[in-house]
């Protein structure tokens, strides 16, 4: 980790503000990639922030308008403008990894023992804590980012232990190795995990079967893309391969930022060379010569060893010119990072974030197969569609479909987390329970089960005999266990929050909907939402589902609509009794007033 | 209703919207062709001759069945992907006409979407029609007017937003911005210039200057530019021409906003009070 403590003395934070102009073009002279995101990144690694003179800087570094490198620092949740501490920590916020994982409030706690306000930067610049979206650690219970660097299984004694490290100055290589260790989790095994490919197995198959047969295993094994929209990946990488163009992309897109997804963790840890083979075959069937991975800002800390995977393949002549000695197959792959915006998930958001733009997604028609990255015919696939290709260019259609049910071949891996003894990956065969599930991570007494993440669907007891698939409930990867404990409208109070955080604001019924989602189930859970409430969210909810531009706006009031479809009780018992209670209340109006004159004490609330 | 459109192999170049038959070519949109033939299809962030946005929501359509997109690869995706509902919800402003499609527009339904999304426009901004200068010739306003719209139903959002005076004669008042994207895109294609961008996300999306300090009077904008009067609100102003065209005889006050080619009326007026 090249953590560069910016300066040592007490005033670092006046200091970063003043960044020399000579500081600024010396750390975007050393930075070895001329993408935009990993530009800002090294500046935000080492300066702490972008400072404002360093934005004009890079536009003219990289020849882009000011406004555009302006617009995408303010866009993405890893980037400030204002310095952050030399540590810099984000605690996940996600029902699963997130800081109330355990029970007790570990941000508040953190906050307090470092004498530092969630959000701001320590008057000393030694520290700032922040809270950010799920960082696809649900398997470890509650997780924190600290300059980049995921640490798992949070509770009060290592919240304790990390604020004494911090406040010692005590730099990140000595803090207890094991608490970075991210072990991959893998409970039961199907497809895709059991066996390793060896690398360049693919696709010697590839070549000996030649890359239109191999289109025609893709097509005829009915895999289906699992990101979660479920379309076909053969037809895709035939339109693409037929749609014209003087270059073709591959891109493979690891922006997993599903709260309570973290599968491609683990195929990118363990399974890389699957993926980069998956790609590779890909490439050679629709003719493309640059793939890019598009991983997520998250998991930045997996970067070195992809890259040492991608430069064995290279060795091994699996990447590169004339690739297994095939004269003309020639293929590299870059690897971007993001920088924290569950939009780039989307895959036109994420081709725009490749381009060095703001996550918005695009207009469609067209689609990406004919005008996808810099306007070229482009395949998007998720790290699990390429994994699962990989296997398919060795062992056939045939072995693959064998699996799984009628619309949906093969495999899913699931990334089981929540209420229930044993956390983890999960393998399964398509068309598995709901109930299966649950009994093989040891659930018990479940109340519900969030299948997909927030943007997918919420069901209760009477529908755990449902099956995942594309026929009946199709799933990303996400599942969420919430046990009879749990409090489901806060879980929808934090999905609600989530959705919000995340649009990226281009339409307006998901710009202003999800925030008015949000405002309108904070007044149920502070109790002072009425049934009139309830049917504003339900008409405001069909509206961003059936309105939005994208994906996100589409899914972003399902959580919603389910919890006062399938729990109703959850909210009825929160409400207050009468017909209207408005908005406004003094005690919150007041809150302010509070924070100026530092009071809490009861005197200072109305009620 | 008309009977179902042909499908042999001369299928006329037509979709119906509400019943009506209207001819469209290769390369127009929904929105393009119910505006050659006179149809009102409510909108705000567009604007034609300018690259179509699709942001503001307002003209959406619901198209009935499927086959609906344009290009042969896209229409493949859509047919296999497309979940079972009679209807799809499309912006008329970026969607191809594809000869065919029956599309609904003018119902009271789509009426009182467009109204909550209106609302939903008022409310996270700061609009105070009664003392804005642009009273009258604000699309925004008479949008709402056109859709029945009675208050903004949601609580204010009351943002804090800045305003920029630094220019000579140009003011920038966030309040009233609606991230339509008129003026990025009148900047831009027209002017040649690249004066305005859309920076940070979500509900804090704003308005941006493209200059080194961030403020107008360091851009290239000219009140010559059509960026500069493109605004079909309230957020760009030409200075010290305030109220030159009195309160009643303004473009609204003359013309519906369902008139169709309106734009260079509403252009005009503003040119006009700024020579």
């Amino acid at each position: 980790m090249k953590h560069k403590p910016a300066v040592n003395s007490s005033h670092a934070y006046s200091i970063d503000h003043e960044c020399s102009i000579d500081q600024i073009r010396s750390v975007i002279a050393q930075n070895r990639s001329d993408h935009l995101l990993h530009i800002l990144h090294a500046l935000q690694q080492q300066l702490l922030h972008i400072p404002h003179r360093a934005v004009a800087e890079v536009a003219s570094h990289l020849n882009l308008p000011v406004g555009q490198v302006e617009s995408v620092v303010e866009f993405y949740s890893f980037f400030h403008n204002i310095p952050r501490g030399r540590y810099n920590i984000l605690l996940s916020n996600c029902t699963s990894c997130g800081y109330m994982a355990g029970g007790k409030n570990l941000l508040q706690l953190l906050c307090q023992l470092l004498g530092v306000v969630a959000g701001r930067t320590r008057a000393d610049g030694l520290v700032s804590v922040d809270q950010t979206s799920c960082v696809g650690m649900c398997d470890h219970g509650a997780a924190m980012l600290v300059n980049d660097r995921p640490i798992i299984r949070l509770d009060s004694g290592r919240i304790e232990r990390i604020a004494a490290l911090v406040n010692a100055a005590v730099p990140l290589e000595g803090w207890p190795e094991e608490w970075f260790d991210v072990d991959d989790n893998i409970r039961s095994s199907g497809l895709l995990l059991k066996d390793d490919l060896v690398a360049g197995d693919g696709l010697h198959a590839m070549i000996a079967r030649g890359a239109d047969a191999t289109l025609d295993e893709i097509t005829r094994s009915g895999l289906r893309g699992r990101g979660g929209a479920g379309f076909s990946t053969g037809m895709k990488w035939q339109f693409c391969r037929e749609a014209p163009g003087d270059a073709h992309y591959v891109v493979c897109n690891a922006d997993e930022g599903e709260p309570g997804t973290f599968k491609d963790r683990i195929l990118l840890h363990s399974y890389a060379d699957e993926v980069f083979e998956g790609m590779t075959v890909c490439a050679r069937v629709i003719g493309s010569g640059q793939g890019l991975l598009y991983l997520r800002g998250e998991y930045r800390y997996l970067l070195p060893q992809l890259q040492a995977v991608l430069a064995r393949r290279r060795e091994l002549g699996l990447l590169g010119r004339n690739i297994l000695g095939q004269p003309g197959f020639n293929f590299e792959i870059e690897i971007v990072v993001g920088a924290g915006a569950y939009i780039c998930g989307e895959e036109s958001a994420l081709i725009e974030s490749l381009e060095g733009k703001r996550g918005v997604p695009r207009n469609r028609p067209p689609f990406p197969v004919t005008h996808g990255y810099l306007g070229r015919p482009t395949v998007v696939n998720n790290v699990e569609t390429f994994s699962a290709a990989a296997h398919i260019a060795l062992r056939g259609s045939a072995w693959f479909s064998a699996t799984g049910t009628g619309k949906s071949a093969g495999s899913k891996i699931l990334s089981v987390s929540g209420d229930c003894a044993a956390p983890g990956i999960y393998e399964y065969p398509f068309g598995v329970t709901i109930q299966q599930v649950l009994e093989d991570c040891a659930a018990k007494d479940v109340q519900a089960v969030q299948v997909g993440g927030p943007s997918g669907t919420l069901i209760g007891k009477a529908e755990f005999g449902r099956k995942l698939g594309f026929e009946d409930l199709p799933t990303g990867g996400s599942f969420m266990v919430f046990g009879q404990e749990r409090d489901l409208l806060a879980v929808a109070v934090n999905f609600a929050h989530f959705f919000a955080h995340e649009s990226c604001g281009f339409c307006t019924p998901c710009r202003v909907g999800t925030t008015l989602l949000k405002n309108g189930v904070d007044k149920i859970a502070g109790g002072h939402g009425t049934h009139y409430d309830v049917d504003e969210l339900k008409r405001l909810g069909a509206l961003i589902k059936r309105r939005s531009h994208c994906g996100l706006g589409q899914t972003a009031a399902n959580h919603l609509l389910d919890v006062i479809q399938r729990f109703p009780q959850v909210i009825e018992q929160r409400l207050a009794h009468s017909e209207f209670e408005p908005y406004f209340n003094l005690d919150a109006a007041l809150e302010e007033a509070r924070r100026i004159t530092h009071r809490n004490d009861a005197a200072a609330h109305l009620e | 209703m008309r009977a179902e459109p042909k499908r042999d192999t001369a299928i006329p170049n037509t979709i119906t919207i509400d019943g009506q038959e209207i001819p469209f070519s290769i390369g127009q949109t929904i929105m393009d062709a119910a505006l050659a033939a006179g149809v009102y299809i409510p909108h705000l962030c567009h604007r034609p001759g300018l690259t179509p946005h699709g942001s503001c929501k307002l003209c959406t359509v619901s198209i009935e069945g499927r086959n609906v997109a344009s290009h042969t690869a896209d229409r493949r995706i859509q047919a296999s992907s497309s979940v079972e509902i009679d209807s799809r919800s499309v912006s008329a402003c970026t969607m191809p006409a594809m000869a065919g499609q029956q599309i609904r527009n003018n119902t009271p339904a789509l009426n009182e979407v467009r109204k909550t999304i209106t609302q939903m426009l008022f409310i996270e901004g700061n609009h105070l029609c009664p003392s804005c200068e642009k009273t009258g010739d604000c699309t925004l306003q008479a949008v709402a007017y056109h859709l029945g719209m009675l208050d903004g139903h949601f609580p204010q959002l009351s943002p804090r937003r800045e305003v920029d005076a630094s220019h000579g004669s140009v003011v920038l008042d966030r309040d009233r911005c609606i991230l339509c994207e008129l003026c990025v895109r009148a900047s831009r294609e027209v002017d040649g210039k690249n004066v305005f961008a859309i920076s940070g996300r979500g509900i804090d999306a704003h308005l941006i200057v493209n200059s080194a300090s961030g403020k107008l009077a360091d851009s290239d904008l000219e009140t010559g530019d059509m960026a500069a009067h493109i605004c079909p609100v309230g957020a760009i102003l030409i200075k010290e021409h305030g109220y030159e065209v009195p309160i009643g005889r303004r473009t609204f006050d003359l013309h519906r906003v369902s008139e169709i080619g309106l734009e260079p009326v509403i252009l005009a007026k503003v040119r006009h009070t700024d020579e």
